[in-house]
């Protein structure tokens, strides 16, 4: 200990503060700031470098995840089209058979109401002309065979029975 | 264009001869320190105690920056450096005028001489006077020369200086990346940062400590490195570089302090009021020890490594065998490999626990 304060110097101690702060304080001002700003800058630029490069990389996801959405939106889109299409186009169809069903069954409907009412009147028609036929045959028999009683009745049981049968 | 060219090549000159300056350095000093020591050995009789007086004067700061010397003829290779005296005025001479203590110095009728390393204040004759315990009772003038350490200090931090403000302005030419060798430099810096000031800071509260922390660990480290080069100077292993340094560290540590690190020294919370009464002084006494144990390690590692350093060098002239010698500098190298290691360890764990003392000084109140 002795050797020590006797070594000590107060000359010595005296640069070595006068040196050592006025080196810190010319380091401060002309090294370490600008060395500490710059190598800060630089890891501040690496650190959003990287992290704008993570975004890019998410945005991209996310830009194909829509891409990937709106094409299946628009392929279950058309698929939805086409079916409506597809049920439209049956129905149509349907709807065009049923028309034209119902317009057919009308036509013969109508057909055979005619051909009926036409049948009722040529019926009637006939019944009138064998009517007056008759009358005309009956008066023409009645005519001839008023002469001869037995020929008279036998052509009437004739006639009659044919009449019924018709 | 050419103009460019012409800096460019001068840059690049610059650099190279910078290097083969150092290089030439360190081989001279190599060879002559080595030749310097045979010399003497044939001059002296007694190569033990010429060994460690040798050890004993380089750990010592000096008032000329000498290289080698040269007993047998008395020469000193090296440069006088300035002395500034204060007794009753300013006295500056230059260091030549001791001539290695051997002779008075005398300035404005006042005489000086070295003994020692140190300045006593004598007579005409140089007579110094010694009391009982063979110190010298000669008055001492107050001493601010620019001694070998000073020199070094400055050295360094002028190297420190030219080195982070060329960093600094790499970045501004290279897009915010260093060149050259700021990639050397960066990570360090980088490291001080990340290892040192925000594990033991904080993130919110560590800027403001980084020159500090950046300075001190960069000046340590490169003066211990200093001393391992063969210039022979121990900057960090002298008591009053170490005592600077930490009394810096006191002196931030305390006067940034939060009222939360304060109330933990005189009012620890959570224990017993009797116990509070007990710690406080305790406590007190950190303050000072923490930066004390800072002074006395850094001094104590760097100065045990350079004595076990020198001593085994010193071995080799004492052993003088084609098996000793060899051995003893084998021994030299593994060590020498392993004080740069340590000089980069001390300055690590220096700025480490500095950071670790501001840290505390900083904490928030978690109770």
């Amino acid at each position: 200990m002795e050797k020590l304060i006797n070594d000590f110097s107060f000359g010595l101690f005296f640069w070595q503060i006068l040196l050592f702060v006025g080196l810190v304080l010319l380091l401060r001002k002309y090294a370490w700031k600008p060395i500490l700003e710059a190598i800060n800058n630089r890891e501040a630029g690496i650190k959003d470098a990287l992290e704008s490069a993570e975004a890019a990389r998410k945005e991209m996801q996310n830009l194909q995840a829509d891409n990937e959405r709106i094409l299946n939106e628009a392929r279950a889109e058309r698929d939805a089209m086409l079916k409506e299409a597809r049920q439209l186009k049956e129905n149509m169809i349907t709807d065009a058979k049923t028309e034209a069903q119902a317009e057919a069954d009308k036509i013969v409907a109508q057909a055979q109401a005619t051909i009926a009412s036409e049948k009722k009147a040529a019926i009637a028609d006939l019944k009138n002309q064998v009517a007056g036929l008759s009358v005309e045959i009956a008066e023409k028999v009645v005519r001839k065979e008023l002469s001869d009683k037995k020929n008279q009745l036998e052509l009437v049981d004739s006639m009659l029975g044919d009449v019924t049968l018709n | 264009m050419h103009r460019n060219l012409g800096t460019e090549i001068l840059g690049v000159m610059q650099k190279r001869t910078v290097v083969k300056i150092l290089l030439i350095f360190t081989l001279v000093f190599t060879t002559s320190n080595l030749f310097a020591k045979e010399t003497k050995e044939e001059g002296s009789g007694d190569l033990k105690t010429e060994i460690k007086e040798f050890i004993d004067h380089h750990l010592q700061d000096s008032h000329d920056f000498t290289l080698f010397s040269d007993k047998a003829t008395h020469k000193h290779y090296g440069f006088p450096l300035p002395v500034i005296l204060w007794d009753n005025g300013l006295k500056v001479f230059s260091s030549s005028k001791f001539h290695h203590g051997e002779t008075v110095a005398e300035v404005d009728g006042n005489y000086y001489k070295l003994y020692h390393s140190k300045i006593y204040k004598t007579d005409a004759e140089g007579t110094i006077n010694y009391d009982e315990d063979h110190h010298a009772t000669n008055a001492k003038p107050l001493d601010f020369s620019i001694t070998k350490n000073v020199v070094s200090m400055f050295l360094i931090g002028l190297l420190m200086f030219f080195m982070f403000r060329g960093l600094a302005k790499s970045y501004k030419k290279n897009n915010g990346i260093p060149t050259g060798v700021g990639r050397f430099l960066e990570p360090l810096v980088v490291f001080v940062r990340d290892e040192i000031a925000i594990p033991n800071i904080g993130e919110k509260k560590y800027k403001r400590y980084m020159s500090f922390l950046l300075t001190i660990f960069f000046f340590i480290w490169l003066l211990n490195l200093l001393g391992m080069t063969p210039l022979g100077v121990n900057v960090t292993g002298n008591i009053a570089v170490t005592f600077a340094l930490a009394l810096l560290v006191f002196l931030i540590t305390n006067l940034t302090a939060n009222k939360n690190y304060w109330g933990h020294i005189f009012w620890m919370p959570g224990v017993p009021t009797f116990m509070k009464i007990v710690l406080a002084p305790i406590e007190l006494l950190g303050i000072f020890i923490k930066p004390f144990s800072l002074m006395i390690r850094l001094y104590a590692n760097m100065t045990a490594g350079h004595v076990v350093l020198m001593s085994i060098v010193g071995l080799m002239f004492i052993f003088k065998s084609w098996i000793g010698s060899p051995l003893s500098f084998g021994l030299a190298f593994a060590l020498s490999i392993l004080e740069l290691l340590v000089a980069a360890l001390q300055a690590y764990i220096f700025t480490m626990l500095s950071a670790l003392y501001f840290g505390m000084a900083n904490e928030e109140a978690h109770h």
